[in-house]
């Protein structure tokens, strides 16, 4: 074989790179380097014009394998890949040195990173030339997809998958889908009834013929990778047939179990043994409480339909699906000790923001009227912002919502109470989307109160007369730069959004990571918000981030795009980091196979060796770690190119 | 006065947690010693003991190993592994002399730039007070 001859680039990124590490002494460094023909520095490389240079170079000056120092790897690797095969040379004859986020961005001493990029550098190159031209595994894509949670998010995806033709799974954990904008009355900014612009589509979801629906269901395990997951769904028991069932309510009539806490309605009010979460829910049918139900038999014989089964089981079912949308959004913060500082729990009229929600609903626990506990209308409410929201000593993200939601209770409370006095406690007013600013504008003029300053306790020992028998708020308004004392009959609090409940359990299940908040993480927050690192698995909605209606319906619906787009090019290219053994070297210890977490190996009788299946090895190197004769190498990270590694970050600089 | 001793540090850091970590350090422009210089590896769990001891021998005053958090791998189990070979591989260190504290390995998350700095400062900082390991000596010595 010909000698090798290395390009080497080194991008500036504007000045992001350029100001804190010597481009030029970088470059007289890279020259020294054993087999690099050619070095060059621009401004930037992942430009048309920097990846066209890589081009002309490797014609003109016979090169063999291109380093590029520039930002990491998980950034543009794929770019640079991409310019490499154009210049006719293969993909992997490539390495990136991360001169970026590991050194100029991190780097005070530009001396110091000046050193640590030539240390990079050097890894790079000598890494290259043992590096083998490879081919990415292409593998075919399920066109099926499975959608997580039915929550607005889910259920937009699920219906523009559907819609263009392609089978959809859609895993919901509640007994019927809709998430929690189904509870709402109005929505922000344009007041809109919730259920008009949501039922339609819940209906649109049981009728699509491409959509299965699993309500009381949960993903307990995924296996695969992008475009042939399998994954394994529990179906709780139902004990309704859901084919048999009309809807008609006979059962619940005659249930003689009262006190189920109803959760749809917030605990405020209690269900039966056997209910469904309110009239519009889909599927449209009853499930049992089994946790309550005394199998008395009663709704077994009022069911006409002979669709009920006290003695149902769970279900097991795996499905195969090329993708997957994680949609399932968020919980509300609920720290008793810290809720405790605003009286929740300890007076009967402090509601949370969903429990007001359900006040105000049409067919909620009150009828929609706003009232106090005891029936009576209040005089005055008080609706405090950033409750476990901004703060550090709960949450330390802004929820996004809860400004507007709080404008919204306020324009609700007016509506339904005309005479009320509102008081809105702030921290700052974030009116940010399209159409709020006017709504704020909207609720100063309907005479609703702000003042700045967040709510510090809500107490009832009344000082004076006018705060007899009343909460009272105690807030610093720092716009008068004054402790005040607001007294009011009723106290909503605005409390912030954390992810679901069940984030844990899907982020192990799917192996995916998750912010410092707690939510999924996108693969990139500007370029990539609704990718996971993962291929082949999306998160949209209140799963991603707090966000409201409008920007979850984006998500929603960029994730389904982006579904449809690896769909209808059918197949995909898979990095090639599998292991292989060579048997010859094997002495038969079996290690490997008991730590492939894959069990992608197998042991050959016939070879007296181990065997690795290419399929269903996922890259992790662990097996090439633990083997103790040196039998497995791994592409692409063989032990030969991290030692070449070793070797450049240790040599003299 | 004699100019400060400046340790070297290879880091190994899995593709999928530690090392996405260490590019939110760089993009939230946390400044951290430069040290320490990674290579990527797609798990914890690849990192093979000769790696360690390469490091060493050739030149390394530490290394460091980043993973996933318990329960949080990629690939379900590699730092588990990675984890099981540490007692095993500060036998083998002590063997050569080599301190404990020169080797560690930590959990660092793909939100977790802030660690990710916090680790290498502390590592940094330990081995500085170690001083240079000077294994290439002793090795040539021994001989
Ligand atoms: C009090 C309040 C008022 C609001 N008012 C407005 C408003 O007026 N206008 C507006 O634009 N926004 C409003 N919002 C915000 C709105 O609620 C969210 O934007 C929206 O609900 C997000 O939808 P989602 O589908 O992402 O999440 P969710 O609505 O939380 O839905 C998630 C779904 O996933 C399911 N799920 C969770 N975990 C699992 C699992 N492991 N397996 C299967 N299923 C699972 C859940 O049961 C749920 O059905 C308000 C929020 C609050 C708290
Ligand atoms: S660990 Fe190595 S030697 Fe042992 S069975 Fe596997 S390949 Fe063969
Ligand atoms: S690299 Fe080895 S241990 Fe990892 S998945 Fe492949 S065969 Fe299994
Ligand atoms: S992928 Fe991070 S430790 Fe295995």
């Amino acid at each position: 074989m010909s000698e090798p001859r290395i390009g080497v680039y080194v991008c500036h990124c504007g000045t992001n790179i350029s100001q804190t590490v010597d481009i030029a002494d970088v470059c007289g460094f890279s020259k020294t380097l054993a087999n690099v023909a050619l070095v060059k520095e621009y401004k930037y490389m992942c430009s048309d014009p920097g990846q066209e240079t890589i081009k002309v170079d490797v014609e003109k000056n016979k090169l063999t394998h291109i380093v590029v120092s520039s930002c990491s790897p998980l950034m543009h690797e794929g770019t640079f890949r991409g310019a490499v095969e154009n210049a006719g040379l293969n993909e992997y004859l490539f390495q990136m040195a991360n001169i970026r986020e590991h050194v100029s961005w991190v780097t005070e001493d530009k001396i110091k990173a000046t050193e640590k990029a030539k240390k990079l550098i050097a890894a790079a190159v000598r890494r290259v030339v043992k590096h083998q031209p490879l081919k990415p595994t292409e593998v075919d894509i399920n066109p099926d997809t499975v959608v997580i949670g039915g929550g607005i998010a889910g259920i937009e995806a699920a219906l523009t998958i559907a819609n263009a033709g392609k089978k959809v799974y859609l895993v919901e954990k509640d007994s019927t889908i809709g998430g929690h904008m189904a509870k709402f009355d109005k929505t922000f900014p344009t007041l809109d009834c919730a259920a008009c612009i949501l039922t339609p589509k819940m209906v649109s979801i049981a009728q699509n013929r491409n959509i299965e629906l699993m309500t009381l269901s949960e993903v307990e395990e995924i296996k695969g990778f992008v475009g042939n997951f399998t994954v394994k769904i529990r179906k709780k028991a139902r004990y309704v047939d859901e084919e048999l069932c009309t809807g008609c309510g006979d059962c619940e009539k005659f249930c003689p179990v009262k006190n189920v806490p109803n959760e749809f309605e917030e605990n405020l009010s209690n269900k039966k043994a056997i209910y469904r979460a309110f009239p519009q829910a889909v599927p449209a049918v009853y499930a049992i409480d089994m946790a309550y139900c005394k199998r008395c038999g009663v709704c077994v014989k009022k069911c006409g339909k002979n669709a009920i089964n006290l003695d149902a089981k769970d279900e097991v079912l795996e499905v195969r699906a090329g993708n997957i949308i994680v949609a399932t959004g968020y919980d509300l913060y609920d720290n008793k000790k810290y809720l405790e500082k605003y009286g929740y729990n300890t007076y009967e009229n402090v509601l949370t923001s969903l429990e007001f929600e359900r006040y105000t609903h049409a067919s909620g626990p009150t009828g929609g009227k706003v009232v106090k506990k005891d029936g009576t209308e209040p005089e005055a409410v008080a609706i405090l912002h950033c409750v476990g929201s901004r703060d550090v000593n709960a949450n330390e993200h802004c929820s996004r919502i809860c400004c507007m939601q709080s404008l919204k209770f306020g324009h609700l409370v007016k509506e339904k109470v005309p005479g009320a006095e509102v008081y809105n406690l702030y921290i700052d007013i974030r009116a940010f989307g399209k159409g709020y600013e006017e709504f704020y504008k909207r609720c100063i003029h309907e005479d609703i109160h702000f003042i700045r300053g967040k709510g510090a306790e809500v107490i009832d020992t009344a000082l004076t007369k006018d705060e007899q028998g009343k909460l009272i708020i105690k807030v610093e308004d720092t716009l008068l730069g004054e402790i005040r004392r607001i007294p009011v009959d009723m106290v909503i609090l605005s409390i912030g959004m954390e992810p679901s409940k069940s984030a844990s359990r899907i982020a192990s299940s799917l192996s995916l990571s998750r912010s410092k908040d707690g939510f999924f993480l996108e693969k990139h927050p500007k370029l990539a918000p609704v990718a996971t690192a993962t291929d082949g698995i999306y998160v949209a909605g209140a799963a991603q981030g707090p966000k409201d209606i409008p920007d979850t319906v984006a998500q929603a619906n960029a994730a389904a795009g982006a579904v449809l787009s690896i769909i209808n090019k059918g197949r995909v290219l898979l990095e090639s980091v599998t292991s292989t053994v060579e048997s010859s070297k094997c002495a038969g210890c079996k290690l490997c196979i008991s730590v492939c977490p894959y069990q992608a190996i197998e042991f050959s009788d016939e070879d007296k060796a181990s065997r690795i299946i290419e399929a269903m090895c996922k890259g992790c190197g662990t097996c090439v770690a633990v083997c103790p004769s040196g039998a497995i190498t791994q592409k692409g990270y063989l032990d030969g190119q991290i030692f070449e590694e070793i070797e450049g970050i240790l040599q003299k600089v | 006065m004699a100019e400060e001793f400046e340790p070297r540090i290879v880091a190994f850091l899995c593709r999928w947690c530690s090392y996405t970590g260490a590019d939110l350090a760089g993009t939230s422009r946390i400044k951290y010693p430069a040290n320490v210089v990674p290579i990527k590896v797609m798990c914890s769990g690849r990192v093979d003991p000769t790696f360690i001891l390469k490091s060493f021998a050739d030149g390394a005053d530490g290394v460091l190993v980043c993973g996933c958090h318990p329960g949080d791998c990629h690939y379900n189990e590699g730092n588990y592994n990675m984890q099981k070979r540490v007692p095993m591989i500060k036998d083998m260190l002590k063997g050569f002399g080599i301190e404990g504290e020169r080797f560690r390995l930590d959990w660092v998350s793909a939100a977790e730039g802030d660690k990710f700095a916090e680790v290498v400062t502390e590592m940094t900082d330990e081995v500085r007070k170690l001083g240079p390991l000077n294994w290439k000596e002793i090795k040539e010595a021994v001989k």
